[in-house]
């Protein structure tokens, strides 16, 4: 069914019920009990997981598979949304042409980008990349946004004003991004005991995107295709004596994974139709790299288990503040209890970049299979118990025939 | 042609910046083949040895002063450094005013040690990882670096001027039989020049005339072969790091009075010395020097007014064009040997 | 006419002549090795053939074709595979993997976008792998890491690769350097086999004079970038020129 083995298909239904059970799952506290600030099952954030799930997903058939590091895809990000915003301005809120555009112009910059870049290799290609994406930040926030020209709106990011031409907008639709009138900020709530799940268009429409995109990964990692990329990564002078040409075959992975880039940054246009410069910088770049290598890079579940990782504790750790801190550890001695506050301090609320620092380096250090690695290794501690899970995570590693 | 030369020393000042990060880069890379992400934090940490110095040598105490009011008709706080205190307020106020170039000796053995840690305690480990981890342990270094400055020092910048003898500016286009007034030229960003070129020429006869300078360069060629001959190559590669690490600090030191130091000065100037080092070819110093000085200089060319109105913006992003133009055609840069970084 | 003909190819690595005037052809069919001391120029030689190095001066022609100017991926799809002197494999794939690269080059070309394709659906391809496989006796690692394999393994799975694309000029440098002996002869016996059953012309590059004389059946021995003579393995044994050159100064 579908073209995978069971083990594949096994890792696709479990992603595709997590992500459509996720309003239930990811809130698993009382909305009144103080575990409530760790529930996850709102729109703003669960959107923000199957989005960058996308990208990171995108990324890793890129890095995982050729590895070519590149340093410089969130300017995909950037393009697809600013296509997206564009697309409002000008026709129609309907995120279905925002979306394709957003993709096809991603497409056209990575291959443009990718064309020139893919003449090095290695740190060359890095610092390439990396110098695009530079590039593209600084033509987005001041280059493209003079009175002249006005392509990005600089600094104050592009976004959809009252006297927009908006050609295709008609009365009855609604004045957000919508697919076929149902806005994607409309949000049901099913109030259940002491719960309440929020079911929200946008989420859902990003999800199946999502399903959709996963679905193409696992396609693409198992297909003679993505087993070229892997020989790529493994040995790219034995492939070129072997009367294969490497390097349409890394353009085609960059063009790919510069569109899942463009789909994604599409996609935050689309729950919110705003375009921003910002979202093109280069620690942006470094963002997408790190929920790959976190999750694992080069396996298939990897990249979705790092973007929601960061994008939960991203979360969390910024809502914690010294108040928060002193409730939890209130059980302890006055002095105590300050001098832990103290000692956590930094790495909350706005220090949550300090944090994911660390953790950047503590991941590349001890842990570069990530945490499918890192679960390989608990469940062979556990032996032979969870053997059925270990030999799910191996398929998930090693692509299978 | 007044105008020209203006640009010219203009550019001198970043210029002289890049370089200065880029020789490090490419000390680093040159000797222990490690990208490093986190080169542009150690220029930063420079530039906050010398904002502590000062907030340091500033330190005050409080006392009231029955005899004065301030506005609201209350006595008057006066506050007076300890330095002044201790060394009289000529002698103090002059420290503080040269806090500046005084962080010079106070960085020194700072960045060193700060360079011996990072080598000893994180890169010598990343040696033979391949460099897509080098560059990611560095890149999340780069971040931790610049959270932790920020966590003290808050994310604005912070002036930090330069002693009252360099502030003013030179005309420097009376010597050339110019009007004067036309072409005028800070006398600090003078002195940053002057420092630079001194710096530069202090490591390239470092390496050119000192046994240990031509083990390193040999190093550069060939590490086997050097490591074969029985020399400890690795001491000598952590000390080298630890230079490294010393210019790229000294550079932030006296960086600071041109622009008010804040938490990701690093970030924003490291990416454009990979830019530079890529154009002078990777492994290539005198690369590193010309390349910094060219880019710095066409930069401000850039920046003319002429030029921005021509083409909006384009200050932002010559440089990455002018690197994307070089590497597609020179792909080894402006210097570079062959076989440095080729897979 | 052979079918590698090598005319007047000269190579200088800045002032060092590398090779000049070299000459040579490999009839079809045929077992040609070359050999000559350290630095006589065999590598360079090599690489010229392959599109890793353009000579400066001279021509090289593959079944009537230049190939100079062209590309390493190219030359390969006229029908020329290489085997390295440090066997060169995909370490992280498996065996059958390896296997499976070379010959979907040879059915689909230098580029194919088969992205949605499943692996499954190549019953034929893999099935001609494990053929093949049979052939080297490594059917039984197919599904093995290949980069945990001894080097004997991997030498074979390399030779194995190059065999599928069913190449019409097979070229070997030093195929058996640091092998023990018994591999070594093991890897003659292979190549024996291929050079009968397959009809792969074959040129090699060797050190071994063991190797070399079983193999053989045209040697051109290279002295200092320049070929010294061109004969059969029972010539080349007796003529002092080449004793002068080669033998007498090293005994391999």
């Amino acid at each position: 069914m579908l073209g995978l083995n069971k083990n594949d298909r096994t890792l696709l239904v479990i992603v595709a019920v997590l992500a459509l059970l996720a309003p239930f799952i990811l809130n698993p506290f009382p909305t009144d009990s103080s575990l409530a600030q760790f529930n996850a099952g709102y729109p703003d954030l669960m959107q923000k997981f199957v989005i960058f799930g996308i990208f990171a997903i995108g990324f890793n058939i890129l890095f995982g598979l050729t590895g070519y590091l590149s340093f410089g895809h969130a300017a995909f990000l950037g393009i697809g949304s600013y296509s997206a915003v564009w697309i409002y301005k000008l026709f129609t809120y309907n995120v279905i042409p925002a979306m394709m555009l957003s993709v096809v112009m991603a497409a056209i910059f990575a291959l443009l980008i990718g064309y020139i870049s893919l003449r090095r290799s290695g740190i060359y290609f890095s610092i390439l990349t990396l110098a695009f994406a530079q590039m593209s930040f600084a033509l987005a926030y001041s280059v493209l946004s003079n009175p002249k020209f006005n392509l990005t709106n600089g600094e104050t990011g592009l976004q959809v004003y009252a006297n927009d031409i908006q050609m295709f907008h008609r009365d009855g639709l609604p004045d957000f991004p919508h697919i076929f009138g149902l806005s994607m900020g409309s949000t049901s709530k099913l109030p259940l005991g002491a719960w309440e799940f929020q079911f929200n268009v946008g989420y859902y429409f990003c999800a199946i995107l999502m399903i959709l995109a996963f679905y193409f990964s696992i396609r693409l990692f198992r297909s003679p295709f993505g087993m070229m990329l892997r020989a790529v990564k493994s040995n790219q002078q034995r492939m070129n004596y072997t009367g294969l040409n490497s390097r349409p075959y890394t353009l085609a992975a960059f063009v790919i994974s510069g569109m899942f880039a463009g789909l994604a940054g599409g996609l935050l246009a689309a729950t919110d139709p705003l375009a921003g410069a910002e979202r093109m910088q280069w620690t942006a770049s470094g963002e997408v790299v790190l929920m790959t290598i976190l999750g694992g890079a080069g396996t298939l579940i990897g990249p979705v288990l790092g973007a929601g990782f960061i994008k939960y504790f991203e979360n969390i750790f910024s809502k914690i503040n010294d108040q928060v801190l002193h409730q939890w550890v209130s059980f302890m001695p006055d002095g105590l209890e300050d001098f832990v506050v103290a000692l956590i301090h930094p790495f909350i609320g706005k220090g949550w970049h300090l944090t994911l620092g660390i953790l950047f380096m503590l991941v590349v250090i001890f842990l570069p299979g990530g945490l499918v690695e890192g679960g390989q290794r608990i469940g062979r501690l556990f032996g032979r118990k969870k053997r059925a899970e270990d030999t799910a995570d191996a398929a998930a590693k090693t692509p299978a025939e | 042609m007044d105008a020209f030369i203006i640009q010219i020393l203009n550019g001198l000042d970043k210029g002289s910046a890049y370089a200065l990060i880029a020789l490090g880069l490419t000390l680093i890379f040159g000797t222990l083949g490690v990208v490093n992400f986190a080169h542009g934090a150690l220029f930063m940490i420079g530039a906050f040895c010398a904002v502590f110095l000062q907030q340091v040598l500033s330190i005050s105490t409080v006392a009231i002063d029955e005899t004065q009011k301030d506005f609201l008709g209350n006595p008057l706080k006066v506050e007076t450094p300890y330095v002044e205190n201790w060394f009289g307020p000529e002698l103090g106020g002059a420290i503080i005013d040269w806090s500046v170039p005084l962080a010079l000796i106070f960085a020194i053995p700072v960045m060193i040690a700060v360079g011996f840690i990072m080598e000893r305690g994180l890169i010598k480990h990343f040696y033979k990882r391949p460099h897509a981890d080098q560059i990611l342990v560095t890149f999340g270094l780069a971040i931790v670096l610049q959270e932790v400055i920020k966590y003290f020092y808050g994310a604005n910048p912070i002036p930090t001027p330069a002693p009252d003898v360099f502030k003013g500016s030179f005309d420097f286009g009376s010597l050339l039989g110019f009007d004067p007034n036309v072409i005028i030229y800070p006398y600090w960003r003078m002195v940053y020049f002057g420092f630079s070129m001194v710096i530069i020429a202090g490591i390239f006869a470092f390496l050119q005339f000192t046994t240990f300078g031509m083990v390193v360069r040999a190093g550069m060629v060939d590490r086997e072969t050097v490591s074969m001959l029985g020399i400890n190559i690795d001491k000598r590669f952590t000390m080298m790091f630890g230079i490294a690490a010393a210019v790229a600090g000294l550079a932030g030191v006296m960086y600071t009075p041109i622009n008010p130091p804040n938490y990701h000065m690093g970030m924003d100037f490291l990416v454009l010395s990979f830019v530079v080092v890529v154009v002078g070819g990777m492994g290539s110093l005198p690369g590193a020097v010309l390349a910094g000085f060219l880019l710095g200089i066409l930069e401000s060319f850039a920046s003319t007014t002429w030029a921005t109105t021509t083409i909006p913006g384009i200050n932002q992003i010559i440089i990455y064009l002018v690197a994307i133009i070089v590497l597609l055609t020179r792909p080894r840069g402006l210097m570079g040997r062959k076989g440095v970084m080729e897979d | 006419m052979g079918i590698l003909e090598v005319k007047g190819v000269g190579k200088r690595f800045g002032g060092l002549a590398a090779l000049s005037e070299v000459n040579l052809s490999v009839e079809e069919n045929t077992v040609h090795a070359i050999i000559g001391p350290n630095g006589a120029g065999k590598s360079t030689l090599l690489n010229c053939l392959v599109g890793k190095l353009i000579p400066d001066t001279g021509s090289v022609m593959f079944d009537g074709q230049s190939v100079l100017g062209r590309k390493p991926h190219e030359i390969n799809q006229m029908g020329i595979s290489r085997v390295f002197q440090t066997p060169e494999i995909f370490g992280d794939l498996t065996v059958l993997e390896n296997i499976m690269i070379p010959c979907f080059a040879k059915r689909d070309g230098s580029f194919r976008m088969h992205a949605f394709e499943q692996f499954a659906h190549e019953k034929e391809l893999i099935e001609k792998s494990m053929a093949i496989l049979e052939d080297v006796n490594m059917a039984d690692k197919a599904d093995m890491h290949s980069a945990s394999m001894s080097r004997g393994d991997k030498r074979r799975l390399e030779m194995a690769m190059c065999l599928v694309q069913e190449p019409r000029l097979l070229l070997l440098d030093e195929p058996t350097a640091g092998m023990a002996r018994a591999d070594t002869n093991n890897t003659i016996d292979l190549l024996k086999e291929i050079n009968e059953k397959r009809d792969i012309t074959m040129a090699i590059i060797e050190h071994d004079m063991h190797v070399v004389f079983s193999l053989a059946e045209r040697i051109t021995v290279l002295a200092q970038g320049t070929p010294l003579v061109e004969d059969t393995p029972d010539n080349i044994k007796g003529n002092p020129k080449v004793q002068e050159a080669y033998l007498g100064e090293s005994q391999h």
